[in-house]
């Protein structure tokens, strides 16, 4: 009787579920309301998590809860430390969540809410949870070692070296577009500029407080930090409204990437506890916090959904990025549908402290769900913006113009309504000078967030404030990724060069690691300022090159997990991860493709750099160069952004060819030949525990 | 029993928030020392944190965090 029940409730909330998608699916011409995405997504989530991951758990895995895990072999009580499942799952989001499910829904809604919505449910479904949650078995059952490591033992060596090779590229990607999203959001933006700067001087005195008065306070010291933080929002406004101060802080894209530049040198050389601990505490905590207040103001308020479910820039011409739907929309989401930057986590941290072995399906697929919901809030925030405000922040001035009636002018004639008081009352309601080609994701989210967020504190007098709540939140995680990830990259730098050049692999040489800080910090910053000189807003091209990086990752984590069921010998369980791996080689390799060969400029770069070539044969200058000599520059960046998309498509195929092999190898066999941890039995008090 | 179960909750919520910047349980480590390694030097509150702190950032090329 139990059981009947149990049945009726999960094909209840499967009904529900398919209704909601029904009324999203069907209610064309008339905006919707954002409850019914959320319905519809959470039944997806619930009923997946339910009965596709208990399959893989118990059928295609095995998991097994007597066998010993690495927390309790090694248990030390630091890394090593066997902990409870649901705060191991909050550890886990807090280190998967980031920038990238947030901005790629908000870039991909240019083609309405519909694509990225099923693309955001459906992968994350079949490809991304299936992927954190393989990588963190594989990785628990091997003594919780690392991507690279795991790649080197089930692949071979070569290819091992060839992942992360790969993988210092995506970060020098990463941390450039991250940095982008920073500048676009800041630039000429003293209110913005002033609070964000207020971070460093705020962490510094957490720091030494920590350090010398209060150690080991967190909570305490986190406290002070978001007071501060709230004051600097506030005192914000009145640097805005000073003349002398605002000039202060008032910046341009140039000279904010050059300030961004220099701060990542030095933030990543100082020592850990002044600036980097303790902003990451306050960035950690506000990101959850956040997280959780949109989560509850998008259910209460549930906003219109007055974006269409599908624009006509289904066909690739739109103005946010250039391409068809196919492949670039999936490069475009990809965080919150599937990231390959997951695989570095799951195989890192998380399967040190796991307890028990069947808590990877919580944990790994469970974790993964709730970042794509991440995600769909941010499609809610963006699609319940005007249509029209939403194509004058993210359209770059090449194509709209700078000022409010040209860019009326053009989004008019796309047809969505917007005039010239919509978009300074706008502006004036978020206290900025412009909302105009503020690209890059932040700017957008923030004002769908404080339209949502003013909804419940406040009232439009509040806009302005939520509005640089949201950008600070962002912007604050994104500089800590820019100081871990330029600490993180240079460490990878010196072992990479370290290989040629042993003098350099020294990591505690002051000259050697100065080199390395150097080298690290100019590669993700000449793609910055490429992006930010860029007339096209430089999203245009960094974000396809970062998604494609990114599901390149994860395209080399799925073979991984392939080969590893070949290797179980559960051949006929294989297509769990064979599928979603051609699919996502199949995006990633045809939108590296045509960034490459595409003869549209606005698509392939080396049509791009044709038609330069071609201007410079007769001697005029496009813009946005000034001169030949730029323009010869602007050539330039094109054959290196082509060389780098090669590399990429070079490294996928390579591992591809690698993970035939090893399959094959694995399928001549008789019998498993996969390189676990030899089969201990867990302590018994271990079982006890859980 | 609700209230006892309302502390656990928060007790794991809290452990969760400190694990989330790099801070295991210290009384575990203790514990874990106390057991296994009887008569080592155990390192005091301070100690573990700074520890725990130079491990989360100093890495050694470790990403912890994603895009």
């Amino acid at each position: 009787m139990n059981q009947l029940f149990k049945w009726a409730g999960w094909l209840l909330l499967s009904l529900l579920g398919a209704a909601a998608l029904g009324v999203i699916a069907l209610n064309r011409g008339e905006s919707v309301s954002a409850i019914w995405i959320v319905i519809a997504a959470v039944c997806v989530y619930l009923v997946a998590f339910r009965f596709y991951s208990l399959f893989i758990a118990n059928r295609v895995l095995k998991l097994d809860a007597t066998r010993m895990t690495p927390a309790y072999k090694h248990n030390d009580g630091l890394d090593h430390v066997p902990t409870n499942k649901y705060v191991l799952f909050g550890h886990h989001f807090a280190a998967i969540a980031g920038a990238g499910p947030l901005v790629g829904p908000i870039l991909a809604a240019q083609m309405g809410y519909l694509p990225s919505m099923l693309w955001l449910l459906a992968g994350v479904v079949f490809a991304g949870a299936v992927q954190d949650f393989i990588v963190l078995f594989i990785s628990t059952r091997r003594d919780a070692r690392s991507l690279g490591d795991l790649i080197k033992s089930e692949l071979g060596q070569t290819p091992g070296m060839i992942a992360l090779f790969g993988a210092f590229f995506i970060m020098l990607i990463l941390l450039a577009v991250l940095s982008l999203i920073v500048v676009k959001a800041l630039a000429e933006s003293p209110w913005g500029t002033f609070t964000v700067a207020a971070t460093i001087p705020i962490a510094m005195f957490m720091g030494v407080y920590s350090r010398y008065f209060r150690p080991c306070a967190i909570a305490e010291v986190s406290l002070i930090g978001f007071a501060l933080l709230i004051l600097s929002i506030i005192a914000g406004q009145y640097v805005q409204a000073d003349p002398a101060w605002a000039a202060m802080f008032s910046a341009t894209g140039e000279q904010l990437t050059w300030i961004l530049i220099g701060y990542g040198f030095i933030a990543s050389v100082l020592p850990v506890w002044l600036l980097l601990a303790p902003r990451d505490y306050l960035s950690t905590f506000l990101k959850i916090g956040t997280i959780v207040g949109l989560a509850i103001g998008v259910v209460i308020i549930s906003p219109e959904l007055k974006m269409p479910a599908l624009t006509q820039f289904t066909d690739g011409t739109g103005p946010v990025w250039s391409g068809d739907l196919f492949p670039f929309l999936f490069v475009t989401v990809a965080c919150g549908a599937i990231s390959g930057f997951h695989s570095l986590i799951a195989s890192g941290t998380t399967p040190k402290m796991i307890r028990n072995e069947t808590d990877a399906r919580f944990i790994g697929y469970g974790a993964m769900l709730m970042e794509s919901f991440v995600a769909i809030m941010a499609l809610v925030a963006a699609a319940s913006l005007e249509p029209g405000i939403y194509f004058t922040m993210n359209s770059p001035a090449a194509i709209i113009g700078t000022t409010a009636e040209s860019a009326v002018q053009t989004i008019s004639q796309w047809g969505f309504h917007i005039t010239p008081e919509m978009i300074t009352q706008t502006a004036q309601n978020v206290g900025e000078h412009s909302i105009i080609s503020r690209a890059g994701g932040a700017p957008t989210l923030a004002v769908g967030m404080a339209q949502i967020l003013s909804k419940v504190v406040g009232d439009t007098g509040m806009m302005a404030f939520w509005y640089h709540f949201a950008i600070l939140f962002e912007a604050l995680f994104i500089l800590t990724a820019v100081d871990a990830g330029t600490r993180a990259g240079r460490f990878m730098l010196q072992d990479l060069l370290g290989l040629f050049m042993p003098a350099m692999k020294k990591t505690d040489s002051l000259p050697a690691s100065l080199i390395a800080t150097g080298v690290c910090v100019s590669g993700w910053g000449y793609f910055l300022y490429q992006g930010v000189i860029d007339p096209l807003g430089g999203i245009n091209t960094l974000w396809p090159l970062f998604g494609i990086a990114n599901q390149m990752l994860a395209g080399i984590a799925l073979i991984l997990c392939t080969c590893v069921l070949f290797r179980m010998k559960r051949d006929h369980f294989a297509w769990v991860t064979v599928i979603p791996a051609a699919w996502v080689y199949t995006c990633t390799l045809a939108a590296a493709w045509q960034k490459i060969f595409h003869d549209n400029p606005r698509i392939g770069f080396l049509a791009h750099a044709k038609k330069y070539q071609d201007a410079v044969a007769r001697d005029t200058v496009l813009a946005p160069a000034k001169s030949i000599g730029q323009m010869q520059q602007v050539i330039f960046n094109d054959y290196i952004n082509t060389a780098l998309t090669a590399l990429f498509m070079a490294v996928l195929v390579s591992i591809l060819v690698f993970g035939v092999r090893a399959v094959l190898q694995a399928r001549m066999a008789a019998c498993p030949t996969t390189r676990e941890a030899p089969f201990e039995l867990l302590p018994v008090y271990a079982v006890i525990e859980k | 029993m609700a209230d006892n179960k309302l502390n656990r909750i928060g007790k794991r919520f809290a452990q969760s928030l400190r694990l989330m910047i790099g801070v295991p349980e210290y009384s575990a480590y203790v514990e874990h020392m106390k057991n296994a390694h009887h008569g080592q030097a155990i390192m005091s509150r301070e100690a573990f944190f700074r520890e725990r702190m130079e491990a989360r950032y100093g890495g050694k090329g470790r990403m912890n965090r994603c895009c």
